[in-house]
């Protein structure tokens, strides 16, 4: 029954509807009667925030999701994703180094200063599960949690240090209220990333199939991996510079696409970026709804059900263990 | 024609693989049999350039294989590893169409489709085609995997123990099919087999190994013979023609006997502890 719903067209429309829905929710009211003769003020709310949220939330929900499934797909392990494997907390320890370090340098700097350091992170990750061989694949997890927790703790200390805590606790948790128009365009250049991504669905599946089967159908296994890794570091970088952090987000989206269409990238891709984007819409109007006329940020909302859902897997894999 | 000059591999101070140079002829079925741990697999990967040697040549028609660049060779040698435990939600036939990514990198043409249905009728898999492989028995998914071998449709097929796993009807599919690979598609078939009388019975040649090693290396008539095999595997092994085939005996008559020995000496050795 539900299987029949995880279908490409019936996500577009939904996706549409919610996004629809979300350029008329706000304090200011706005209402689909007032788009023939809108106002000054309107208008500007319009277009000055109202879209540029709209379409961020679009942009960050699908392909930090996208992300979440090249990384599952590449390492071949369900619970790897940009937050446990601790890429986003190197994402945000990059920006607060580089607004320490270089704070008049162009934004752009700042973004390839925290992608590479995000990159270095994800390798650092990879290169301990491959060392370490876990008895149980939950293990995985949690030791990117617990080096993500440090690199955390590490980009805490700095900013009291430097009483920057002010601009890290904006990157501390995702909040689409601060999205304006001229703040958020940085995100599109994601979506080059995100295409290239999509490109690469067959080679990311075969990759996962692992090395010596990639090598017998002459795929170079290890230009693969890499060009999976830097997609995911660069944006998780652009995501959480504009957004913040989206806990859990590429973790749970491809593991319920999994379920009902299967590991093959080919289909599930494109449905992984549209649901992700839906999933983000839907938390960040219930934000704006819940404590109306008061937001409840999207990164609160999404760290509430993301690690609901997060811990429901963790215990239907122990179940299945047992 | 694949010439391995000298081949050898090894692991910390272990020769697994000790100075190998043997011709695998084109157009034959060959065989590598030897006990566990004789290196079979070691040398498989080697040959298939999917391990590197430490040092020794790998000639394909002439040409050093590491030279070659890896997606010409896809599409001339293609080999299946022992073990393929992957828990994927891949269905059957598309595992199988990853066989076609050397020629089409993944967009299928209609050429692509025909001999990725071929494969699968060629292995009685078309019952199975929409299902997800963690879905599928052992065995199945051996077949699926042997089927997307097939399909990469290259002049070399290495199997490593594709036998694996196997009831006794689909081995025996499963040799006729590569006799008729051979046959019609003048393929040329490497396997890694444990059942002597199935190398006996569907090889050209043998290739007979034992700690890192080659024995013998030669038609099967030189080497299915009672002093080789009894040297190789180290107990007693009588030969005998059955239907114009050589049948390995090697089911020892006081075999009862000795495994009331065994248990009797375990349960001393126990009593003991
Ligand atoms: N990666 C490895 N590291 C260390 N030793 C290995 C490795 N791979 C294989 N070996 C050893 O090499 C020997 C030959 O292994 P293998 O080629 O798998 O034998 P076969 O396939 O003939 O049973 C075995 O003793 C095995 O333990
Ligand atoms: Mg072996």
């Amino acid at each position: 029954m539900i299987h029949k719903l995880f279908r490409l067209d019936i996500m577009i429309i939904l996706l549409i509807v919610l996004s629809i829905i979300s350029m008329f929710v706000g304090v200011v009211e706005v209402s689909p009667r007032d788009l023939l003769n809108l106002s000054e003020n309107q208008k500007n709310i319009i277009i000055e925030s109202r879209f540029p949220r709209t379409v961020a939330i679009i942009i960050a929900g699908a392909s930090l999701s996208v992300c979440g499934l090249i990384m599952q797909q590449l390492t071949r392990n369900k619970f790897v994703s940009p937050t446990t494997a601790g890429t986003m907390d190197w994402a945000r320890l990059g920006i607060l180094l580089a607004l320490m370090f270089f704070p008049t340098a162009n934004l752009l700097v700042k973004l390839l200063f925290a992608s590479a350091l995000s990159l270095a992170g994800t390798l650092l990750f990879m290169q301990i599960i491959q060392r370490v061989q876990f008895k149980d694949v939950v293990f995985v997890p949690l030791i990117g949690l617990m080096l993500g927790n440090v690199v955390s703790s590490v980009a805490t200390f700095l900013s009291l240090r430097t009483n920057s805590v002010q601009s890290l606790s904006s990157w501390m948790q995702g909040d689409f209220s601060i999205i304006i128009s001229g703040r958020y365009e940085v995100l599109y250049i994601s979506i080059p990333f995100l295409i290239i991504g999509l490109l690469y669905a067959n080679q990311f599946t075969i990759a996962g199939m692992g090395e010596d089967f990639s090598k017998n159908l002459g795929l170079n296994y290890k230009r693969v991996i890499n060009i999976g890794l830097l997609i995911t570091a660069v944006i998780t970088a652009l995501v959480v510079v504009t957004v913040g952090m989206l806990p859990f987000l590429g973790l749970i989206i491809p593991n319920i696409i999994s379920i009902f269409r299967g590991d093959h990238l080919k289909n599930t891709i494109l449905l992984t970026a549209v649901l992700g984007a839906i999933f983000v819409m839907l938390c960040d109007i219930l934000g704006r709804l819940i404590i109306f006329p008061y937001e409840i940020s999207i990164g609160l909302m999404i760290g509430v059900v993301g690690s609901f859902i997060f811990l429901i897997m963790i215990f239907r894999r122990v179940k299945s263990n047992a | 024609m694949i010439d391995l000059k000298s081949i050898s591999k090894i692991y910390g101070q272990k020769k697994v693989v000790n100075d190998v140079s043997v011709s695998i002829a084109k157009g034959k079925v060959t065989s590598f049999i030897g006990p566990n741990g004789a290196g079979k697999s070691t040398l498989l990967s080697m040959v298939t350039r999917l391990l590197d040697q430490d040092s020794g040549d790998v000639l394909l028609e002439g040409e050093n294989i590491l030279q070659a660049p890896s997606d010409k060779l896809a599409k001339k040698i293609a080999i299946l590893k022992q073990s393929n435990n992957l828990d994927l939600k891949i269905t059957v036939r598309e595992l199988i169409s990853f066989g076609r990514f050397p020629y089409s990198r993944g967009r299928l043409t209609q050429k692509d489709h025909e001999i990725i249905d071929e494969a699968i009728s060629y292995m009685e898999l078309e019952q199975f085609e929409e299902r997800y492989i963690d879905e599928l028995s052992g065995g199945q998914r051996q077949r699926v995997y042997i089927a997307m071998t097939i399909a990469q449709d290259t002049e070399y097929i290495f199997l490593d123990e594709p036998l694996n796993n196997l009831d006794m009807k689909h081995s025996v599919q499963i040799m006729q099919i590569l006799r008729r690979l051979v046959r019609e598609r003048n393929k040329t078939i490497i396997i890694v087999i444990h059942d002597i009388n199935f190398a006996s019975c569907y090889s050209d040649n043998i290739v007979a190994m034992k700690d890192g090693e080659v024995v013998i290396s030669g038609s099967k008539d030189d080497v299915i013979r009672k002093e080789i095999l009894e040297d190789i595997y180290e107990m007693d092994i009588n030969i005998e023609c059955i239907y114009g085939q050589q049948i390995c005996v090697y089911f020892d008559e006081h075999q009862d006997a000795s495994v009331d020995d065994f248990i009797e000496d375990q349960a001393q050795v126990q009593i003991r502890a």
